[in-house]
């Protein structure tokens, strides 16, 4: 019973599979629609609106949103550009983002995407919150300056047994991200290389490692984010 | 009556400099004081930061020398990470250091010189600033200009392969390198087209090195005695005694050449040498412990190193080193215009070591990074374009940077500077109370004959021109000018 549904996007025709949401669906008709929070394989939380496209004269976010039969979506706009602007720039006020020593420069989804969207100053001014870092696990290093509130690691980094090594701690302006502390302690090297890896900025470290990719040979040095989903199709 | 002269910002010194000139009743320059606004916010900054962020971090607080931030920083760090005190990398990782290192030696010593220090040898120290700069060059001898022009470019390249970019790359990480040189890239430093390779690098730094020793041949006096005293001399230098700017032992020589300290581990520095203060400046003025505060300060950079090493291991620069030790007899050189021309056979000799690690194989394949058992603690010494360069950090159990204490090139040279900056300023005063234009130009040829990048010391980045003041022996104010 694979019924495919057909849809289109900006006016392209695009074909998807059942219960496919927005972001994959594009992904597979070679269009990319920006996502942070989102990472494929987990369940979406939609808590970054980075992904936001207009259906129906609706905003939604299409990494929680099912595609549906006949829909009809906006994604490349200039209203949506802007919106999406708003969203990175907000995010770069909001932390402390030293891009030239962040050893996730060139890796960094959000410097990324602030590069597609030729963002040079934000618009508002910068909190400059003074965030803790937290050092004291085995294996991390929580560069909090610079994390996105995302939860990423929240819902991606498990221990066997399925408790999260990660958690948002607080409310609103106060919440932060946590490692816990006990849980850290038998966190191996490879749990950690991923944590890093599921970050989408440079918060979550892995300790003794860092500047490993030398300039030049970094994903977002050699292509755009976005342009392998393009190129592709 | 005593009075006072001051010199602000000099024009071609990058970084803040502030000159005071107290005069005597007869106004006869009694005293001089370099004033440099040192910060030491970055020892602060760095506290609490991830260790292995150090290399890239530091390197930011310089604009014009951050390849050696980068590599001192990052010889302190692998003896964090167990990678040994200076030679035990893999050697693919020494030699791609060794190389983006001496590539910075090379395009900073070159900036130095064509782009710095030759308005003032060209045009002399009563021209008018508008033309002592490398647009005045080019106006005057093209081809001079054209050379420092490309050969800068070509050290720029070099430091873009071996780090990733062109300033402020990120190449050295704790225990080795991150990358390798492509044959593509070795190619072209090797033959590349338009004078953009190594043998038309070597040509043109003995063509800049007759250059300066026509000019010498015919401005003796000046040259030999402008701003001259004698004084200590401090470097690294290798086991065997041979000039090695990336590696070595710490040896000083007193001005009659005598070796007062030799072999020293550079982890053991805080042995050896004290940070002095003074009531005027937040400035340190370190000095070697064994020789006291009033004899023990010492001169580093590239005439220093004339002094200190028996012998340059290359054999261009080693046969220029000969003449360079023969007019001196083979007593130390104090002549601080000197610099100038132990900068140019320093340049030689970069451009002779970059073509031996181009040819070699080790750049292009092989391990890039080593580890061992962590340490706590850690110095990385480095022989910086404008002299010796101390980096040491601790660390706690959490990898994060507990103390981070940094000897620039400038602070160790701080007392010969306030020395030459003196010598200069009596040689112009003729018993008027009052700044002249050469005045301004001699205290700032003093000074960029040790630096031009005070940026380094004060930690800020740009260009600030020099302020002179002119005090009365009550501290009165009675002439003052800028650049
Ligand atoms: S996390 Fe990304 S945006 Fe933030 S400093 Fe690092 S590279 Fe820049
Ligand atoms: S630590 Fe990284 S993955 Fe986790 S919430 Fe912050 S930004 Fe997202
Ligand atoms: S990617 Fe969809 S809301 Fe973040
Ligand atoms: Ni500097």
């Amino acid at each position: 019973m694979n019924k495919n549904i057909t849809f289109t996007i900006d006016g392209k025709k695009c074909i998807a599979k059942q219960d496919q949401n927005i972001v994959e669906a594009a992904e597979d008709n070679g269009i990319y629609i920006p996502t942070l929070c989102h990472l494929k394989g987990i369940i979406p939380s939609g808590s970054c609106r980075i992904c936001n496209i207009k259906s129906n004269g609706r905003f939604m976010t299409a990494c929680t949103t099912k595609v549906q039969e006949g829909m009809v979506i906006e994604n490349n706009t200039e209203e949506i550009d802007e919106l999406r602007k708003i969203i990175i720039e907000t995010l770069f006020v909001s932390g402390n983002h030293y891009c030239p020593s962040c050893e996730k420069s060139g890796n960094c989804i959000l410097q990324a995407l602030a590069y597609k969207h030729r963002i040079m100053i934000p618009r508002f001014a910068y909190t400059f919150e003074v965030k803790q870092v937290d050092a004291t696990s085995p294996k991390i290093y929580l560069e909090r300056n610079r994390c996105v509130l995302c939860k990423r690691c929240v819902r991606s980094i498990k221990t066997k047994d399925n408790k999260n090594y990660f958690a948002i701690e607080g409310r609103g302006y106060t919440s932060q991200i946590i490692l816990d502390k006990k849980l850290a302690l038998n966190m191996s090297d490879e749990e950690a290389q991923i944590a890093m890896k599921n970050c989408p900025v440079g918060c979550i470290l892995k300790k003794e490692k860092g500047y490993i990719e030398a300039i030049g040979t970094r994903k977002y040095d050699k292509i755009e984010i976005g342009t392998e989903i393009e190129i592709e199709a | 009556m005593s009075k006072k002269i001051t010199i602000d910002p000099v024009t071609r010194v990058e970084g803040h400099g502030k000159v005071t000139i107290y005069l005597d009743e007869d106004n006869n320059v009694k005293e001089s004081r370099l004033h440099i606004v040192e910060f030491r916010g970055f020892e602060r900054f760095i506290q609490g930061r991830p260790y292995w962020e150090a290399p890239v971090l530091v390197q930011r607080l310089c604009g014009i020398c951050p390849v050696s931030h980068h590599l001192a920083a990052a010889k302190a760090i692998d003896v964090i990470v167990g990678a040994g005190t200076g030679d035990g990398l893999t050697p693919t990782a020494d030699k791609m250091r060794r190389l983006m290192h001496y590539g910075q030696i090379f395009q900073s010593h070159v900036l130095h010189f064509f782009h710095l220090a030759s308005p003032d040898l060209l045009f002399g120290l009563d021209a008018v600033p508008e033309i002592r700069n490398i647009i005045g060059i080019a106006k005057e001898n093209k081809h001079l200009a054209v050379m420092g022009i490309m050969m800068r470019k070509y050290g720029q390249e070099i430091i873009k392969a071996t780090s990733g970019k062109k300033i402020h790359g990120t190449g050295a990480i704790p225990g080795g390198i991150n990358k390798h040189l492509t044959i593509t890239e070795r190619d072209s430093f090797l033959n590349g087209k338009e004078g953009q390779n190594i043998d038309q690098m070597i040509a043109w730094s003995i063509e800049a090195l007759d250059f300066l020793k026509e000019y010498h041949k015919n401005n003796k006096s000046f040259i030999d005695t402008f701003a001259s005293f004698p004084s200590n001399h401090l470097s690294i230098v290798r086991d065997d005694g041979a000039m090695d700017l990336y590696h070595g032992k710490i040896r000083a020589v007193d001005t009659n050449g005598k070796v007062v300290i030799n072999g020293i581990d550079y982890q053991n520095y805080t042995d050896i040498i004290v940070e002095g203060v003074k009531k005027w400046t937040y400035m340190k003025f370190p000095y070697l412990k064994d020789l006291g505060k009033e004899k023990g300060w010492y001169r580093v950079g590239p005439l220093a190193r004339m002094n200190t090493c028996d012998f340059i291991p290359s054999e261009l620069a080693q046969k220029e080193f000969e003449v360079f030790k023969h007019y001196t007899k083979g007593k130390p050189n104090n002549s601080t215009m000197h610099y100038h021309w132990a900068r140019l056979i320093e340049v030689l000799h970069a451009a002779e070591m970059m073509k031996e690690l181009l040819n070699d194989p080790d750049i292009l394949t092989g391990e890039l990074v080593i580890k061992g058992k962590k340490q706590y603690e850690g110095v990385g010494v480095i022989e910086a374009p404008r002299g010796t360069l101390f980096h040491h950090y601790k660390i706690d159990n959490n990898d994060q940077i507990t103390m981070a204490n940094l000897i620039v090139s400038t602070t160790n040279n701080n007392d010969p500077m306030n020395m030459a900056v003196n010598a200069a300023a009596k040689e112009m005063m003729n018993g008027q109370a009052q700044i002249t234009e050469p005045m301004m130009n001699a205290v700032e040829v003093a000074i960029r004959a040790y630096d031009p990048c005070l940026s380094c010391a004060t930690h800020a980045l740009g260009q600030m021109p020099l302020e002179l003041t002119l005090k009365d022996i009550n501290n009165n104010i009675i002439d003052k000018k800028r650049t």
